[in-house]
């Protein structure tokens, strides 16, 4: 008798427990299939100012739900893995180093863009299906730390042959190519520059000329990196570091008080490029939805918005750039790229010699 | 029983059981090969064997200082005792990304050690060592300390007074009545030693790797599932196979002890044992705790006049589109449901187990429990999205996903520290009241739950802080625009400039306060007596 009372009422809970789940699921999965909302699906880095957002609603009469979903790498992996039963409408975020990945899955399904025609070919990597819609870009690049090579009377590395002099010896920190995204950057803008067959040669060099590996972008830029005001205080003695090309206008406009010049400068040939897209999901609820926010993506209003608020540059002809960015980070002139094919076919081995030969 | 086994199927066993079909079936046909493949490759056997001997050195270093805490904190009296003891938790519950800042500034360049004798410990095994020991030490003190102040000391004296030295009085009396509980918070910072992944990754370098680390590279980079899914089930069955073997050690030490009052049992220090003890273990925990937490106040506040903590209440910063300290709010909703269903669910479990025509097969759901905390985030947080996706199970929009991933991790801790207790009653009390013709109702309301109601009470503060500060799972699941704390530490980690910095550090602060307080407010709840002693 007493187990029976017991299983009763736990069966009970479980019941009363689980209708409260469901409860739960399915008015949200209402939500989410409801024509006037629109979901984004995107990484952690997304960002937009409210009234920007805001307009766009009232305008369009749509309501715009945002799921931020890890960062890119696994934003695109979930993406996915759920793409028959996708978790939004639009996603935003994919970068040429993982497009092939994303196409290849059928993750989404074409559409081409209202206001294509303003945005350079050079970044329409999808052009003749249009599967995808480039929104933005930005340049991993080496940056440095003015007040060292001040202080040193040296000139900064301007090249990824530079960095391997040994008047750079000791200097320079990256990131793991395995578990970093500028670490990756880096790693395939070597290979961009040296070929398939050169880039293992010049990483030798590197590491003869002591380059140093740490895991993410936080321990290299916060830690190691003298350049930055955190990397200052923490003792950084590392005045190269492997970052963005506009971590120096961030490092003017995120500041506690505004410098007038900004700390840091950007190695201009040691750049790669990153090139971001937006696309509608293959099993989108709200096709009609996610073309206009699609559409909102490539507006005046979103790419003027975008470079305070995610640190890229717009790929629309005619968006303004904000004064710190031409001023603190001017675009990379001849940054390396890759084909997002040819980067599918080699990042994985890339990845795992680099790792036997920089980490063993 | 019931409920306990339906949670544990629906939101453990199957997503996981999912996610690895997936990385293991390939157009229908499993590709069982794939296991050998993976697990001969020397880089992977090199990783499961850093992944074990860091685990075992972890724990032993970390039992080794916190065992001669759980006593001072379980029977010695003295000023800001409470207080100190919620602090000691608060390292648990931070993101690993802020610990890790933190620790550096004590082991790495220019940091304490650096300074006083030229000692940096950063990317080496020992920065590892030290910072497990810095996470798990609360696990130690409470499950342990916990018991312990329920004991009752007149045994002890008793083995004393028929002429038992001390040291004998202790291994004969008090040792074999705290073996389980011992063995229990061995095995959970075993368990959390051997899953490391942020402490690994920060403090290690590039150059270490644990299995979970690797589960998560391939997963999560590389995307290669197979080899992902073999990876979780090897780590599956290390678990499995240490769970088992410590559930039979377990049982096997079991005895009946005889509980009393926690406030009854602290004395104020006496003698020159006593005290040496005492300041001995305030040095490590200032030392080890308080020093790297504070370098986090310090930091939080370099800005003039708490400048990083007015960013925080900017809805239009750049980085989010809520306020960064609304995060707060979010947090302690996400953490009450799940504390709530933690506690519920483990005190199901921890009752059925204790019951005495509970069959082999139950008592094995006791080793099964466990496994949640032995699995990676990276293979629930995926195994969510693509098993409870359809209905009636339709959860990924639903906010209750991320509390119901944190109280996977939760309940684990209600369990195991309810275990110790409830497995001390005597079950003649029971059967006394049965006899005397209390209903099972009121035989636990009568019989047990005065006995485990602080039991109870701890469990729930763990649960609590360990949803507060849990990232893994939680990173990795669909939610609202709504950051929990952690979340919105690491996302304004990610962005480069002093005023991204100092709000992380600032939320940080906030998170650490808010868990301290939440321990304490816990800790005054259960002085309320209960009158039974």
């Amino acid at each position: 008798m007493h187990h029976k009372t017991f299983v009763a009422a736990a069966v009970g809970l479980g019941l009363v427990a689980m209708s409260a789940l469901t409860g739960c699921g399915s008015t949200d999965a209402k939500g989410s299939t409801d024509s006037r909302t629109v979901t984004l699906v995107s990484h952690d880095s997304w960002a937009v100012s409210k009234n920007v957002l805001k307009d766009f609603e009232k305008r369009s009469g749509y309501k715009v739900r945002v799921l931020p979903n890890g960062d890119a790498g696994q934003a695109v992996n979930k993406a996915i893995l759920t793409k028959d039963n996708p978790q939004g409408d639009v996603f935003f975020g994919v970068d040429n180093t993982l497009l092939s990945r994303a196409l290849d899955n059928g993750l989404f399904q074409p559409y081409e863009a209202k206001g294509l025609g303003t945005v350079g070919t050079q970044y329409q990597l999808d052009k003749a299906k249009h599967r995808v819609t480039p929104i933005d870009f930005g340049d991993i690049c080496v940056n440095y730390d003015k007040a060292y090579f001040e202080k040193h009377r040296l000139q900064p590395p301007q090249t990824f042959a530079d960095l391997a002099k040994p008047a750079y010896k000791n200097l320079l920190v990256t990131e793991n190519a395995a578990t970093s995204s500028p670490g990756l950057g880096f790693l395939l803008g070597s290979a961009a520059s040296y070929g398939d067959q050169g880039w293992p040669d010049y990483w030798k060099k590197l590491k003869a000329n002591g380059v140093k590996v740490v895991d993410g972008w936080e321990q290299a830029y916060y830690q190691e990196f003298s350049g930055s005001s955190e990397g200052r205080k923490a003792g950084g003695d590392r005045p190269l570091v492997v970052s963005y090309a506009s971590s120096p206008p961030a490092e003017v406009i995120y500041a506690k008080k505004r410098p007038s010049t900004a700390p840091t400068g950007v190695a201009g040939g040691t750049c790669f490029r990153q090139i971001e897209f937006a696309g509608l999901l293959s099993n989108a609820h709200n096709t009609k939805g996610g073309k206009a926010l699609v559409d909102f993506l490539l507006s005046k209003e979103f790419q003027q918005d975008m470079p305070l608020k995610m640190f890229v540059y717009p790929v629309v002809k005619g968006a303004a750039v904000p004064a710190e960015f031409t001023e603190y980070g001017p675009v990379a002139k001849n940054p390396e790229t890759l084909a997002p094919g040819k980067i599918a076919a080699n990042r994985d081995q890339w990845v795992k010699s680099w790792t036997s030969l920089v980490l063993k | 029983m019931a409920l306990p086994v339906a949670f544990f199927a629906v939101f453990f066993a199957w997503p996981v059981a999912a996610i690895v079909a997936r990385g293991l079936k390939v157009d229908g046909v499993w590709q069982f090969g794939r296991m050998t493949d993976v697990v001969t490759q020397p880089d992977i056997r090199h990783v499961l064997w850093f992944t074990t001997w860091q685990a075992l050195a972890s724990t032993a270093l970390t039992l080794l200082l916190a065992l001669p805490a759980a006593y001072v904190f379980a029977r010695l009296d003295f000023p800001g005792r409470q207080l100190l003891r919620a602090v000691v938790t608060v390292p648990f519950v931070l993101p690993t990304v802020v610990v890790g800042t933190a620790f550096l500034a004590l082991v790495g360049r220019g940091g304490l050690l650096d300074e006083l004798w030229g000692v940096r410990l950063d990317t080496t095994v020992w920065a590892i060592l030290l910072a497990h020991v810095f996470f798990n030490y609360a696990v130690v003190v409470r499950t342990v300390g916990g018991l312990w102040a329920q004991l009752d000391p007149r045994q002890e004296q008793a083995a004393r007074m028929l002429g038992a030295s001390p040291l004998r009085a202790w291994r004969k009396v008090t040792l074999p009545a705290l073996g389980p509980a011992v063995a229990a918070a061995a095995l959970m910072v075993f368990l959390f030693t051997f899953t490391s992944f942020g402490v690994v990754q920060i403090l290690g370098g590039p150059t270490f790797s644990t299995l979970e680390v690797e589960i998560y590279r391939q997963t999560s980079e590389v995307f290669d599932l197979s080899t992902a899914a073999v990876l979780t089930l090897v780590q599956f069955v290390a678990v499995g196979a240490i769970l088992v073997v410590h559930a039979w050690t377990v049982r096997r030490r079991e005895t009946a002890l005889r509980l009393v009052d926690a406030a009854s049992t602290a004395r104020r220090p006496r003698g020159g044992g006593q005290w040496a003890l005492l300041s001995g273990v305030l040095t490590t925990v200032v030392l080890l705790i308080l020093l790297p937490l504070a370098v986090l106040v310090r930091r939080s506040l370099d800005a003039p006049g708490l400048g990083y903590y007015r960013a925080l209440t900017d809805s239009d910063g750049g980085t989010f589109l809520v306020a960064p300290l609304h995060a707060v709010w979010t947090s302690l909703q996400y953490a009450a449901a799940a504390t709530a269903i933690a506690v519920l669910v483990g005190a199901l479990a921890a009752a059925a187990l204790t019951r005495r025509d509970a069959g082999r097969l139950v008592r094995g759901f006791d080793a099964l429990l466990m496994l949640p905390l032995g699995v990676s985030a990276v293979t629930v947080g995926f195994g969510f999205l693509i098993a409870l996706d359809k209905p009636p199970l339709d959860l990924r929009q639903s906010w209750i996903l991320v509390p119901l991933a944190q109280a996977l991790v939760g309940a684990p801790f209600v369990v195991r520290t309810m275990l110790p207790v409830l497995r001390a009653v005597d079950g003649r009390l029971r059967e006394a009241a049965a006899v005397l013709g209390a209903s099972p109702w009121r035989v636990w309301r009568e019989v047990d739950l005065p006995l485990v109601r602080r039991a109870l009470l701890v469990a729930a503060g763990f649960a609590f802080a360990v949803s507060l500060g849990e990232f893994g799972a939680t990173v990795f699941i669909a939610r609202p625009d709504n950051p929990t704390l952690p979340v919105a530490v690491a996302r304004l980690l990610s962005r480069p400039g002093d005023l991204n910095y100092g709000q992380a550090m600032a939320l940080s602060t906030i998170l650490m306060v808010v868990c301290a307080a939440a321990l304490l407010v816990l800790e005054r709840l259960r002085t309320d007596r209960t009158g039974e002693f």
